[in-house]
């Protein structure tokens, strides 16, 4: 029905959200933002009432008809549902297809998107729950952002460093080092075979460290560790701040510096912040490093907030160069499937629906360079052949107790996760199957590495074995 | 001159110097990706350099493992002090698949 009819008249009122924003038979166009949303809708609501309720919350709609909705074009600019199925395995809990028209969006800004699509609609009464599965960008929108600073490719180059996983590592204990024992420590890790160290998210400018001394101590360390190796070293300065003000006052110090990466948390810091920060990088070839504080408050509960999909496609639209990603095999949350899908998401130019790995929507990332995903988090040698399996070349694996832990030191647990990488991506262009062989390449690279034997005799076992909490809802 | 010891070189630069079976399996990798491999050499001193000297043009078309054997060695023996190291360029993402150094001795 259209509101806009001639000699439609004003009736004040509530009308049933089905009546205006529930259209099964719209076909969506190439130009719409679709979202897919997973609803669990209050008792005797009905689905196409519920799904109405959201396409026109999260739009143009509000509860009750107003006048001046007969002053716009409420066909052009509303948001329709238009498809809705069954959740596998949860007969209580739906999923909602909507389609919203370009022009509801200011272009370049994914907070704008985020606002309308993961707003008021989440804290609607007649909805006990509800969560943001995934979103297409459409290409028109995708080419008004700025996306990676760099890229991976170009990360490479600037790097000088090919045909192999990169390898970093979190300095810990993470709070309460001077900024001189810090350096010491980022030092011994580059030096011993490491390409990046990095911040921990907790680390800004407490006043045991603060952030101008650890950034000159980590430089210095950089610098040295570079001269001894020959390689290129970085070290993830971590610029998230207080303020704007001061983020982009530690971003300049980092470059004065001559450093080749930054670091910020783009969920606790916020997109607009975030988003800044990446065309500064992008300006200024500084490569970017995002770590994700506060994702698992959004994306762990398989019936409410946003999933993690959604924040890696927003954040490759806002930029970034490196996206933590979980691990699969270590200590932190990650179903394999449902990974593989978005680190898909980070690196691929465009990615085709696939429901096995929880992609809903087909997504041309147009001229986006891809970003790396940094798998973190409980990892140590032994899952390195599982790692290299699972990420391929291009992802960054994060060692910070697998390489501090080592019984000698750091910069012997670094050189055992370099050997270690280094044999499985041998074995691998050889032919093997590191999924099957991978524990005997890394016994045979210990025949030679006597760092990589005492890592494997002190870590060889340690395995994390739980439920995954949110599983891929897939028949 | 020589250059620090502590001098590392890259992707397999902390596995011990690989055998003619190893590195020839790596170059059937590089072949076997539809990579365009390519030899380069440098002095030690220059190794941390980004551009080392080319060895001839990229040897576009080979898929021979042992033709790229053969140009590495030819490499070695011309320059002896030299390091000397196989590239796989990728045309198609316009980067480098692959490099590796595989003579890290001086010539005998």
């Amino acid at each position: 029905m259209t509101v806009t009819a001639p000699g439609k008249m004003y009736e004040a009122g509530v009308q049933a959200y089905a009546a205006t924003y529930w259209d099964p038979g719209y076909q969506p166009a190439e130009t719409d933002l679709l979202a897919c949303f997973k609803v669990v809708a209050q008792a005797g609501v009905p689905r196409a009432e519920a799904a109405a309720a959201i396409a026109a919350e999260s739009s143009t709609g509000t509860w009750t008809t107003v006048w001046t909705d007969l002053l716009t074009d409420l066909e052009h600019y509303k948001g329709r549902a238009y498809r809705i199925e069954d959740v596998p395995g949860d007969p209580e809990a739906f999923y909602a297809f909507v389609a919203y028209p370009l022009d509801l969006f200011e272009e370049g800004s994914v907070v704008n998107v985020l606002t309308s699509l993961a707003g008021n609609v989440f804290g609607f009464k007649a909805i006990r729950s509800l969560r943001l599965e995934d979103v297409r960008f459409p290409l028109a929108f995708v080419l008004t952002c700025g996306g990676p600073p760099n890229g991976i490719r170009v990360e490479r180059d600037k790097l000088d460093k090919f045909g192999r996983p990169l390898l970093g590592c979190t300095i810990k204990p993470k709070l309460g080092l001077s900024a001189r024992n810090y350096g010491r420590a980022v030092y011994e890790c580059l030096r011993g075979g490491l390409d990046f160290t990095k911040d921990d998210e907790n680390i800004n400018s407490q006043p045991f460290m603060r952030w101008r001394d650890r950034f000159e101590a980590v430089a210095a360390a950089v610098r040295q560790a570079e001269e001894e190796t020959g390689e290129r070293k970085g070290h993830y300065l971590n610029v998230t701040a207080g303020t704007v003000e001061d983020m982009f006052t530690r971003a300049e110090f980092a470059r004065e510096l001559g450093m080749p990466i930054i670091m910020h948390d783009f969920l606790t810091a916020g997109f607009t912040a975030h988003t800044s920060l990446a065309n500064w990088a992008r300006r200024h070839g500084m490569l970017l490093h995002v770590h994700r504080a506060l994702h698992a408050v959004l994306d762990r509960n398989p019936r409410h907030g946003i999933h993690f999909r959604v924040l890696t496609k927003a954040l490759r639209l806002a930029g970034g160069d490196h996206l933590h990603s979980g691990t699969v095999v270590g200590k932190l949350e990650g179903d394999r499937q449902a990974t593989l899908g978005w680190i898909d998401l980070m690196r691929e130019s465009s990615v085709a629906e696939d429901r096995s790995r929880g992609i809903f929507f087909d997504q041309d990332f147009g001229h986006l360079p891809g970003m790396l995903p940094v798998a973190s988090g409980g990892i140590h040698v032994g899952h390195i052949p599982a790692l290299v399996s699972i990420f391929g070349d291009d992802s960054v694996l994060q060692f910070g107790g697998g390489t501090l832990g080592h019984p000698w030191g750091n910069a012997a647990g670094a050189t055992a996760n370099r050997v270690a990488v280094e044999a499985c991506v041998l074995a691998r262009n050889e032919g093997r199957d590191l999924d099957r062989d991978g524990d005997a390449v890394l016994r045979e690279a210990a025949g030679h590495s006597p760092e990589l034997h005492a890592a494997l005799q002190t870590w060889g076992d340690v395995r994390f074995d739980f439920d995954i909490v949110d599983k891929l809802a897939h028949a | 001159m020589h250059a620090p010891t502590t001098r590392r070189y890259g992707t397999f630069s902390y596995l011990p110097p690989l055998s003619r079976a190893q590195v020839r399996r790596q170059l059937q990798h590089i072949v076997a990706a539809g990579w365009i491999p390519a030899v380069e050499h440098a002095a030690p001193t220059a190794a941390p350099a980004a551009y080392w000297s080319m060895w001839k043009l990229p040897l576009f078309g080979v898929q021979d493992a042992d033709a790229v054997l053969d140009e590495l060695d030819a490499c070695h023996a011309a320059h002896p002090g030299h390091l000397v190291r196989v590239l796989g360029y990728d045309p198609r993402r316009q980067t480098q698949g692959l490099v590796f150094v595989t003579h890290r001795e001086p010539a005998a």
